[in-house]
């Protein structure tokens, strides 16, 4: 197995300089993820209006992986509706697992592609879906009180 | 270097090495394994003793009128009187076996410490633990009104031992000591812990688990009052581990499990209890981790734990000395008396990615917490990578690693 294949640029990019480090001020949702077997969490201050991500940032500790997903995931929700982040998650969370690799959801030009390596390594598939997992709790979590 | 070069063994290794299947396998040839403090590899004696126990002798213990029963019970109880006499306890009926040490701390929890605690009592632990030896005296904390008291760590991992002259009173009813860290190998001076707990009047249990695999145990020696380890640390199969109590605190305690076997009469309403130790265990026991856990004391012994100790301890001594070469290293709790075990942390990198990056290379380490969640707070990281040795590691394996080690911060060194 190839580690550059895991390990692509654009991870270690976002490792080293990552986007939307912070907490929001007044955050409709806050939502924290851990991974209990390595430690590894993450904290995502989301802001809504009518439906859509209107801001994230997200603080946390972990590997490059994980932090480098958290990063990617900010970049790439802000602005969709709930139900855009729900599809990309299923989509994202199917890439990473491996799931139909020959029908990829997400093209190859999209950054979170980066992220494909990772479904041959299964004990870090925990790693790149740490934000994602904690994301689609507080986008639930948002849903239901809306209701 | 090569192997060579390194210091000399004070036994056949390779010979060793060769009774272990998982190294011979051809996937495996390249394999390093230093993941030895979750768990050992089995020689092909226990491997053995098992598959005969299946294919000649298999039969429930202490039933039947029949040669195949009588045959398994004489195994069964064969093997807890190789225990006793492993960690030199005075009687075979001291040993109560049980699915693994954490089970074993969880009976003392269950039928010791919350019968006999109370609101007002004090639990005295170290921040060493394992959270197999500090969740159980938690909850028990909890359901008896006792209170929780730590012996502290400081930042770099070292266990202040001196503060037992504060944190001992008599309201200490029990200590829960871990008897060497499984994170930074530290090994602890659990008989000076007993003798400030017994002066009090408190018993003491030791998790033993990192200790007896790797160092000659004397329970009547320590004085401890209960003993915990696991069969699979030592060589032993998965899913068996010891407790070993004195002979009248185990009678003072309850059952903690209930059901066939651990009787003496039943009624309709109420029964009784069968004698030590099988008052301890309750319905069908792993008969065959028990005689697996058997063949691996006879392995052990037949090499000498001495010389194994001796051997692991020249391994580590020489893997220390290679890594505090390394800059951009930090090793945690390097001068101690300890185990042989490394945690170590390279600056910048998470010990996950170095770990896969190890595994690259087929090195099996460990990275996260180890269970030890206290002790990665004190020590102000999130995770640390470790390394554990045993008889069958070797100092060609060291150079190798120390090898990958250089290969790993060359490949990630644009991010660190």
């Amino acid at each position: 197995m190839d580690l550059d294949e895991l390990y692509q640029e654009i991870i270690l990019e976002h490792y080293k300089q990552p986007k939307n480090q912070g907490e929001l001020p007044e955050p409709d949702v806050v939502i924290e993820g851990r991974n209990p077997f390595c430690g590894d969490q993450i904290k995502l201050t989301m802001r809504m209006r009518n439906g859509v991500v209107e801001d994230v940032k997200f603080t946390g500790s972990g590997c490059a992986i994980s932090q480098a997903s958290a990063s990617v995931m900010t970049e790439h929700i802000k602005g969709k509706t709930v139900e855009e982040v729900q599809k990309l998650f299923r989509e994202f969370s199917g890439m990473v697992k491996g799931e139909d690799p020959l029908h990829p959801h997400i093209p190859e030009t999209d950054e979170l592609s980066a992220f494909k390596g990772v479904s041959a390594y299964p004990t870090r598939v925990k790693c790149a879906l740490l934000a994602w997992n904690a994301l689609k709790e507080g986008i639930e979590r948002e849903i239901k009180e809306k209701k | 270097m090569g192997a060579g070069d390194s210091p000399q063994t004070v036994f056949d290794v390779e010979a060793v090495r060769s009774c272990f299947p998982i190294f011979q396998q051809p996937e495996n040839r390249n394999l390093i394994y230093f993941d030895n403090p979750a768990t050992t590899q089995r020689p092909v004696q226990v491997l053995d003793a098992i598959r005969r126990f299946h294919e000649e002798y298999n039969s429930n213990t202490h039933r039947s009128a029949y040669k195949l029963a009588e045959k398994a019970t004489a195994g069964y109880e064969c093997a807890r009187l190789q225990v006793a006499q492993f960690i030199g306890a005075r009687h075979a009926h001291e040993i109560i076996f049980t699915a693994g040490a954490t089970q074993s701390l969880n009976f003392v929890a269950y039928g010791w410490a919350r019968k006999f605690l109370k609101a007002g009592d004090e639990i005295l632990v170290t921040e060493l633990e394992h959270h197999s030896n500090l969740v159980p005296w938690q909850e028990t904390a909890k359901r008896t009104g006792a209170t929780l008291k730590f012996l502290p760590i400081d930042s770099e991992g070292r266990l202040l031992i001196e503060d037992l002259e504060t944190l001992v009173s008599e309201r200490t009813r029990l200590a829960a000591i871990t008897h060497a860290s499984n994170v930074l190998g530290t090994r602890v001076d659990v008989k000076r812990i007993i003798e400030a707990v017994h002066a009090v009047g408190g018993l003491v249990v030791v998790d033993g688990v990192q200790y007896v695999p790797h160092a000659r145990v004397n329970v009547e020696e320590l004085d401890a009052d209960f003993y915990a380890f696991s069969g699979h640390k030592m060589l032993g199969p998965m899913g068996i581990g010891i407790l070993y109590g004195k002979e009248q605190l185990l009678e003072a305690m309850d059952p903690v499990m209930f059901g066939g076997s651990m009787i003496d009469q039943v009624h309709h309403h109420y029964s009784t209890w069968a004698k030590l130790p099988w008052k301890f265990e309750a319905g069908t026991q792993n008969i065959p981790g028990v005689i697996g856990l058997g063949a691996a004391i006879d392995f052990l012994e037949q090499i000498g734990l001495d010389k194994i100790e001796a051997h692991c301890r020249a391994l580590t001594d020489y893997a220390l000395q290679k890594l505090q070469e390394i800059e951009l290293l930090k090793i945690y709790c390097p001068d101690t008396e300890r185990n042989p075990v490394i945690s170590f942390t390279v600056r910048n990198l998470h010990p996950h990615d170095l770990a896969t990056f190890f595994d690259s290379r087929n090195i099996a380490v460990r990275s996260g917490h180890h269970c030890a969640q206290l002790v990665m707070r004190k020590l102000g990281i999130p995770a640390t990578a470790r390394i554990g040795f045993y008889l069958y590691n070797t100092f060609a394996e060291i150079d190798r690693f120390i090898d990958v080690v250089g290969q790993a911060l060359g490949y990630f060194a644009r991010w660190i």
